[in-house]
């Protein structure tokens, strides 16, 4: 009942070549311990499958930056220039979904389907080589489910069962990556006593969650905060 | 983009007069964005972010951002009453099944058909999709804003789009630095021309063919 653990014990089941899936949207909603925590183990060849690639120094995009990634499932790379030298020079590959459909495909494998029927990018390049079904009369592309080996969320609350609560827009793929993983590490700004979350606000039910680590809380300036220029582009050093 | 303060400043506002009472609108990211800044008096719209917030509201005021409380582009934002959170298959479940009645997006290239190019360049780098896809093809209206020639002086608006398109079909309506156009069944209708252009200049710097509306307006 009590899946409260050390970052050690939840990151022994990140190793080299894993298949990382994460929440977070621009950087806001990507579990700041967690990342810290795999930098600092110093796994490599990850996959990974989120939203975004986060910003140089902000979120996953620190993974990409410190070169810890061979493959990325996304939808947009666009606020993380390290993600798009990586995949020019040929040292990271990267697919891309639209957004929406990276979502449902995520949700799908959370919640045991196959796969999704979604008609959004037909007639583009990204249907090209997709297997389709006409159903009712329309055309459908086929998209396979995903899910992942580790899936690592943020949540700003959560009790020892896993039970959790969400910030905001810090919500974002949370709730669909939780589901989605083989297993379920969620990093939690607090951790409230069992029975102390209100049955009727919970966001994800805890069955879906294996691991519970205490949040260090965000250790970075958010893009929008003043930093100096080359800064914003690379980041600081680490420490 | 390369686009002058003032021209950045000169298409948001036309396309601000685009925004009815009532509408849900979803804005892109750049010069989209800036459109919520010139919203009519006594126009209340509600504003949708596919990360996750329906009714977001202005910027905070700087020291009372909330870093948990962003849009789609990562920037701080509030919320007005009436808001909710949710998750983003969610707010990507609002845009396919048609809840939002207008976007406005950024374009590198739109065709006379209305075909939508803006998401990748092949052989530069690739910013992504992110939801410009879902929203070109389901949102009831569409505008693209886009400068009207690249920094080369050549044509963004062609026959047919050379780029990988975000969505066939799609566009509605067209501004740029030099004018306005509609996209209808048979082809563009050019609107209004932003001043000091001139028809003559406009013609020769769209490449997709332009049909002449009875009463052509100038935009000071």
């Amino acid at each position: 009942m009590n899946k409260q653990r050390s970052l050690e014990e939840a990151l022994s089941w990140i190793t080299d070549g894993s298949t990382l899936m994460y929440g977070g949207f621009g950087g806001i909603g990507t579990p700041p311990t967690l990342i810290e925590g795999i930098l600092d183990k110093g796994v490599k060849d990850l996959t990974l499958i989120g939203n975004d690639t986060g910003f140089p120094w902000i979120g996953i995009g620190r993974l990409v930056t410190e070169g810890r990634v061979r493959k990325v499932i996304t939808s947009h790379i666009g606020s993380n220039p390290n993600a798009g030298r990586m995949m020019e020079e040929g040292r990271m590959e990267i697919s891309f979904y639209p957004q929406g459909t990276l979502a449902e495909k995520i949700r799908a494998g959370g919640v045991g389907l196959g796969g999704i029927l979604v008609d959004v990018g037909l007639g583009t390049s990204i249907a090209e080589g997709k297997e389709t079904v006409v159903i009712g009369g329309r055309t459908y592309l086929v998209e396979p489910a995903l899910t992942a080996d580790v899936a690592i969320v943020h949540a700003s609350k959560a009790d020892p069962y896993g039970n959790l609560v969400y910030d905001k827009s810090g919500r974002n793929f949370n709730p669909l990556v939780a589901m989605a993983g083989e297993r379920t590490i969620a990093e939690a700004d607090e951790i409230v006593p069992l029975g102390s979350l209100d049955p009727e606000s919970i966001v994800t039910p805890g069955i879906f969650v294996n691991a519970v680590i205490a949040g260090k809380g965000v250790n970075w300036q958010w893009v929008w905060e003043k930093r100096a220029a080359t800064e914003s582009q690379e980041g600081p050093p680490r420490s | 983009m390369g686009m002058g303060e003032t021209s950045r400043d000169r298409i948001a506002r036309r396309a601000a007069a685009e925004l009815k009472d009532g509408m849900v609108v979803n804005l892109g990211i750049g010069i989209p964005t800036r459109v919520a800044d010139f919203i009519g008096e006594g126009i209340e719209v509600t504003f949708h972010a596919e990360n996750g917030i329906l009714r977001a509201g202005p910027s905070p005021p700087p020291g009372e951002e909330d870093g948990f409380l962003c849009n789609a582009g990562g920037y701080p934002v509030t919320i007005v009453e009436g808001a909710s959170y949710c998750d983003s298959a969610i707010a990507f479940a609002m845009i396919r099944r048609g809840c939002i009645d207008m976007t406005v997006l950024g374009a590198l290239e739109v065709s006379e058909q209305g075909d939508l190019a803006n998401w990748i360049v092949p052989g530069k780098r690739a910013a992504g999709i992110g939801g410009a896809m879902e929203l070109a093809q389901k949102a009831k209206k569409v505008v693209a804003l886009m400068n009207h020639v690249n920094r080369d002086g050549a044509p963004k608006i062609k026959k047919q789009c050379e780029l990988p398109l975000t969505a066939p079909a799609c566009v509605d309506l067209i501004i740029t630095d030099m004018a306005v156009m509609e996209v209808t069944a048979d082809g563009l209708l050019l609107r209004e021309i932003m001043l000091p252009f001139t028809l003559e200049e406009v013609v020769r710097c769209t490449e997709a063919s332009l049909k002449l509306p009875e009463q052509l307006i100038y935009i000071p």
